[in-house]
């Protein structure tokens, strides 16, 4: 299949392994992997802070990069993100469609039904569950709200990890339980994000595990920032990043070893 | 160690928790949330409660095979009922006149209180029973009694509790969430006046204790004032469901009723209660059926109630009914299945949303009915009050898209603000990051000043502290060092396109 990469605004500008992840695991199972380069960002920010007018050009733009998928450029798209993908089904059209845009909400809507998830285009699209990978650690799953409430992908993440080669899995307690990101909420409502926060890193501490995975990094920016701040000892890693790790390269996704390289090397 | 006297002891009231706003708090969330997330007693019977009737909501839904099909249901019935609402009360009316009660209608809190006092006054009596009824909450009715010299007892064991504890309700159907057995001990032995002297806080000497003092005010009052949870436009009847047989006992012994109701709550025909009555019970407490669901039609000579007097109050609905926002949180039936779930309220309670309807329903309905006058209204914050998880929407039994209505409200706030001479922080934030967020080049030359980051973040690695307003973040989380190079650059760099 021939399909394009939207990387998400915060992924492409603070955790590119994932996207990166997504390309490997992808070309790995033998498909083809575009990046648009006009893309930016899927509006959900300016949404859910109520800032819609200023949303309207940022869908706009996502619409115009990902409206080839329309005529055949692309067979399908993959977000390496729930919360993204669920803000491409569900707030972009309404978005345009409010300010009188009806041609490009119908376009949105269209993008929209071309748009998945990557462990809805693994398991629905492309049928597979095992992609190959090997990870050799203690891993337990956060499924982020809207992975879980708006795009109802179920046990798909978990049906996936669960055919990685070397994984010990353990499930997370309360794991349907928001860990109190909510985008700007964590600003606005910090304290309480923080409590929120704070039950969640008690339950992923008490699954014993080495490393939190879900399927967006907006959630695992959240988490891992105090995991991190706790020196909690658990590392967050993208979903597409565990499935990209090879037993060639020793458990990790190839690219991993080139970032950590080039990481070092600029510092 | 306390001594029963035999003494009534009346603490007099804190002024401020005299005759507060019932819809409007005088903080706004944020503030309000900070002072509850920091009263353990409460985090700790939070937590503990709303998990039990999580579960058991889960369990006795889960067994219902039709329970989605019965939620459409729920939801095409109240949307129905939006789309007719004049011809449907005037129906009710009609009905309800031709059986003996009387209907009046209520533009606002202080016209349904004046009512609800003259018939009162009517009747000769200056003291009434009440069942517990959100409505009445919502005009704040008990102040307004005692006001002029009418004594309210609420009769719900948990309303009781709130009452004697001169405290604010925080939840819709277990109004004394917050407080454990022990402090409800303390406060029955304070304030009932006739609460056994060897007092223990087991549950089930504490029930006997407002059984006994329940009693002897079932049987001397003449008045009784109700909510309801449904009324029946094609019949005239009028519904309340409840747990306890006190609702049954105000409806039934008293020689005046009055219920104040809501005009939303209203339901077409008499078949549509069998889709509510599978909803409600299950959504609320968790139980295949209520204990107690009585219902009652005008007035039956010689059996219970010789007079009832319904008053229909719009308080905020008519306006909220006009918008497809308020709309939709008119079909709201108050069973709080919302608040249970919301990881918000599980850690605040119901006290920071400053409303009688706290919780995720709350933050819609609450600005909705009121009104909002800009960014200094505390219920202008009610919005943001929500990290949007879903779990709401997942459960109500009517199917309130609540996180999409915390969404438009939102947006009408930055709307009703935009025009403002100095823009805030926020709408500036936003303002600039459309304009870089809509040019994958823009977006690019901003990618470049994460360097920044990379200098901030040194060799650690982390980045623990950053200016207001990140500092709201760094207050208790890192950010990751930036990496050396967007996936961007790494894209046109490995793969040469772009």
């Amino acid at each position: 299949m021939r399909i394009a990469l939207f990387a998400t605004c915060i992924a492409d500008a603070m955790y590119p392994q994932a996207p990166q992840a997504t390309v490997r695991v992808l070309e790995r199972l033998g498909h083809q992997v575009f990046f648009p380069p006009d893309q930016v960002c899927c509006g959900q920010m300016h949404v859910n802070t109520g800032y819609l007018a200023e949303a309207l050009p940022v869908v706009k733009e996502h619409v115009r990069t990902f409206s080839p998928v329309l005529t055949g450029a692309w067979d399908a798209i993959v977000v390496p993100s729930g919360s993204c993908t669920g803000s491409i089904r569900h707030q972009q059209g309404m978005v345009a469609r409010r300010y009188g845009e009806n041609a490009l909400a119908d376009d949105a809507t269209a993008v929209a039904a071309r748009t998945y998830e990557l462990s809805e285009l693994l398991v629905d699209v492309l049928g597979v569950t095992d992609v190959g990978a090997y990870f050799p650690h203690h891993v337990t799953y956060h499924p982020t709200c809207h992975s879980l409430r708006m795009l109802h992908v179920g046990d798909k993440p978990v049906r996936l990890l669960r055919a990685v080669e070397g994984i010990r899995l353990t499930e997370l307690p309360n794991a349907e339980s928001c860990c109190g990101f909510g985008g700007t909420f964590a600003l606005k409502n910090a304290d309480t994000s923080t409590a929120m926060l704070s039950d969640k890193m008690a339950a992923v501490k008490a699954t014993g595990a080495e490393v939190l995975t879900a399927g967006d990094y907006s959630c695992l920016m959240h988490i891992g920032g105090g995991l991190s701040r706790t020196r909690a000892g658990v590392r967050t890693m993208h979903l597409a990043e565990i499935l990209a790790a090879e037993k060639s390269t020793g458990g990790v996704a190839a690219d991993a070893v080139a970032a950590a390289e080039a990481s070092e090397a600029v510092r | 160690m306390t001594t029963f006297l035999g003494v009534p002891l009346r603490r007099k009231p804190e002024p401020e928790l005299r005759h507060p706003n019932p819809l409007r708090g005088s903080e706004s969330f944020p503030q309000a949330a900070r002072h509850e997330l920091a009263n353990t007693q409460l985090r700790a019977n939070l937590a503990h409660a709303t998990s039990v009737i999580r579960a058991k909501r889960a369990e006795v839904v889960n067994e219902v095979p039709d329970w989605e099909a019965l939620r459409d249901a729920g939801s095409a019935i109240k949307a129905d009922v939006m789309v007719r609402l004049p011809e449907l009360l005037e129906q009710l009316e009609e009905n309800v006149t031709a059986r003996g009660g009387v209907v009046h209608w209520a533009r606002d809190a202080d016209e349904a209180n004046k009512i609800v006092i003259e018939l009162i006054r009517a009747t000769g009596q200056t003291e009434v029973i009440k069942v517990k009824s959100m409505a009445t909450q919502e005009i704040g009715l008990n102040e307004a009694l005692e006001d002029v010299g009418i004594a309210a007892f609420e009769t719900d064991l948990a309303e009781l509790i709130v009452q004697l504890g001169h405290d604010r309700p925080s939840h819709i159907l277990v109004p004394a969430i917050h407080r454990n057995r022990a402090e409800i001990r303390e406060i029955f032995l304070r304030e009932m006046g006739d609460a056994p002297p060897g007092l223990t806080d087991e549950p089930r000497a504490l029930a006997m204790a407002a059984r006994a003092h329940l009693r002897r005010k079932f049987l001397q009052s003449k008045v009784a004032i109700s909510g309801a949870n449904f009324a029946i436009a094609d019949t005239g009847t009028l519904a309340v469901v409840e747990s306890e047989g006190n609702g049954r006992m105000c409806l039934t012994l008293p020689e005046t009723l009055i219920t104040v109701m809501g005009i939303e709550k209203l339901l077409p025909t008499w078949q549509d209660l069998e889709v509510f009555m599978q909803l409600l019970p299950r959504s609320s407490t968790g139980e295949r059926m209520n204990p107690y669901t009585s219902m009652w039609t005008g007035v039956t000579p010689g059996d219970g109630p010789q007079e009832f007097h319904l008053i229909l109050l719009d308080n905020g609905r008519t306006r909220a009914l006009a918008d497809t926002v308020g709309r939709a949180a008119l079909h709201c039936i108050r069973c709080s299945a919302c608040l249970n779930v919301c990881p918000v309220y599980e850690r605040t309670g119901g006290h920071a949303y400053g409303s009688v309807y706290p919780g995720p329903i709350g933050a819609v309905l609450t600005p909705q009915l009121t009104g909002t006058t800009g960014h200094g209204d505390p219920n202008a914050s009610l919005p943001y009050a929500s990290t949007l998880c879903g779990a709401c929407y997942e459960v109500c039994p009517v199917k309130i898209d609540i996180p999409s209505l915390l969404v438009m409200l939102r947006a009408r706030m930055v709307d009703e603000d935009r025009g403002r001479r100095i823009p805030d922080g926020w709408s500036a934030a936003m303002k600039a990051a459309s304009w870089i967020m809509s040019d994958a080049g823009r977006f690019a030359a901003a990618e470049k000043l994460t360097g920044v980051g990379r200098l901030v973040a040194g060799k650690k690695g982390r980045i623990s502290s950053l200016p207001f307003p990140a500092s709201k973040w760094t207050a208790a989380r890192d950010l990751p060092s930036p990496p050396a190079e967007t996936f961007r650059t790494w894209w046109a760099r490995e793969r040469g396109e772009s």
